[in-house]
């Protein structure tokens, strides 16, 4: 299929993929923000997920072929992109690449660790620092779970530093799918990669506060 | 030109003997340069000296140098074409820089640009990418009327802009990736745009992006180190709108 074999056609897929994952980020930070509601907040939301039995597991399965779509082909356009420059300029004058665009797959596969160790974590609860529990009500205790870990200063900046190289994925990302989509002139451009840039910073703020507050002891039980 | 100062420059040169040479920096020192001489008036000086000393003079490319054959190419300290906003390197000029300066002046550097000599490499694969559809099929005949076909002036303006773009390839030199989406981008726009290309539309977006593929380009990561390179100011807009002929060619 033309899609898939062509560089264009590739890329749009990434850009796809990697668009409706930035969709996904956005919605996670609307959940766990819940977790500032306290206790009743987040481990309410946590039961109403897991209530959908059947549908979290199709979510999950989607949102691992968007990642595995999204890295393969970003391995491979990389790969290709060396091959295509094999000899590198003595002095390399750079007017508009930036750290974020040119460490795209660095970050990415970053951010790919990041999540197995986030899933191995919270999901399946098998890292050292995780206490299991229920709360007054009987739902699983995820507040009491996040609280604790996050109370280790070394999990906390783990999970600070994994968000700011998600920004730096995103600050080139972002504006680099509407780009790729072709949604784009010269009068949208600058503006997009501004909204780009801020819906980075945006998410690197909020999702930083939950391990930043809680350690500060902001946030506690 | 008695009246002016003259400069003293050192350059630091890529000499390649053949496309299988592995090549090597040479330095060399350039004399009695004044600010109205041109990048290549500069290196034609150089190499009269070389000569003069019975050496290998410097082979680089060039023809009109008036920045319309897009036929000079050398990246100039870093950045194609010497990093001036659109100048080709025939029209840059040595009152950029000053006395004592020391300049690198290397080839464009593309796994599909091989070096034939020196600064000169093969810029065959933008043809090939051309050929792939970078025109319009129409019967010959009689010449139609100027006004036979209706154009809006700022479309016939925009694709003037993208035609613009004289083949010199310093996009592709000055991508991180050694892309060509800035050279397709233009020729694939310049054709879309205007309504004697939109018949052969969908096909040529799909054989030129191809092409790019086949000779050996990479793939674009909107790094936009392309427009700054550009000598004629081709603006990524090109891209996208390629992008967009590309996803139109998908359901079509
Ligand atoms: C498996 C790990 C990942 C790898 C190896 C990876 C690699 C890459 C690479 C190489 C690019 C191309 C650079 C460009 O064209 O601008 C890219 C683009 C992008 N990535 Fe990732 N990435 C990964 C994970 C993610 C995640 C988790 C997200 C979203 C949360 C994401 C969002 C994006 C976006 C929006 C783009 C721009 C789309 C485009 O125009 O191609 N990536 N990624
Ligand atoms: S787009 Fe600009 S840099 Fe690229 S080939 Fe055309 S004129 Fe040269
Ligand atoms: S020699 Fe023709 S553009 Fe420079």
């Amino acid at each position: 299929m033309q899609i898939l074999t062509t560089s264009i056609g590739r890329k749009i897929l990434m850009a796809i993929t990697g668009q409706l994952m930035v969709l996904f980020v956005v919605v996670h930070l609307l959940g766990n923000s819940s977790i500032f509601v306290g206790a009743d907040g987040i481990n309410a939301y946590a039961k109403h997920l897991h209530d959908l039995g059947p549908l979290v597991w199709i979510f999950r399965l989607v949102m691992l072929s968007f990642i595995a779509i999204h890295g393969i082909y970003g391995i491979q356009l990389t790969l290709e992109n060396n091959a295509a420059t094999p000899q590198a300029y003595a002095v390399k004058n750079l007017s508009k690449a930036t750290l974020s665009s040119n460490n795209m797959i660095w970050t990415g596969l970053l951010i790919l660790l990041f999540i197995v160790y986030h899933l191995l974590q919270f999901t399946v609860r098998v890292t050292p620092d995780i206490v299991q529990g229920v709360d007054a009500l009987g739902r699983y205790d995820v507040f009491n779970m996040v609280v604790t870990s996050f109370k280790n200063g070394g999990i906390a900046a783990l999970y600070v530093a994994a968000m700011i190289v998600l920004f730096l994925h995103l600050n080139h990302g972002i504006q680099s799918f509407f780009q790729t989509m072709g949604w784009n002139n010269d009068k949208t451009l600058p503006v997009i990669s501004k909204l780009g840039k801020v819906v980075a910073v945006v998410f690197l703020i909020g999702y930083s506060s939950i391990p930043v507050f809680i350690l500060t002891g902001i946030l506690s039980k | 030109m008695s009246d002016h100062k003259t400069m003293t420059l050192t350059l630091i040169v890529w000499r390649q003997k053949s496309a299988n040479d592995p090549g090597k920096f040479e330095t060399y020192t350039a004399k009695n340069i004044t600010e109205h001489h041109s990048f290549l008036e500069m290196l034609d000086c150089v190499n009269e000296d070389l000569i003069a000393a019975g050496k290998e003079p410097i082979v680089f490319d060039h023809d009109c140098r008036e920045g319309i054959c897009g036929m000079c190419s050398q990246v100039i300290n870093g950045a194609p074409h010497g990093g001036q906003e659109r100048t080709t390197v025939c029209q840059l000029h040595m009152r950029k820089f000053k006395d004592g300066d020391t300049i690198y002046i290397e080839p464009w550097r593309a796994k599909a640009f091989p070096i034939l000599k020196d600064l000169v490499v093969d810029r065959a694969a933008l043809d090939t990418i051309i050929q792939a559809g970078g025109y319009t099929s129409c019967h010959t005949g009689g010449v139609p009327d100027g006004n036979a076909v209706l154009i809006p002036k700022p479309i016939a303006e925009e694709a003037t802009d993208a035609a613009e773009c004289i083949g010199c390839g310093a996009c592709v030199a000055g991508c991180p990736n050694s892309a060509a989406m800035l050279f397709t981008g233009a020729k694939v726009s310049q054709l879309a745009l205007l309504p004697q290309g939109r018949p052969e539309a969908a096909a040529r977006v799909t054989n030129m992006v191809n092409a790019m593929k086949e000779c050996g380009f990479g793939n674009c990561t909107n790094h936009y180190e392309c427009q700054a390179s550009c000598p004629k100011g081709i603006d990524v807009k090109f891209i996208a709108r390629m992008n967009r002929e590309y996803l139109k060619s998908l359901f079509s």
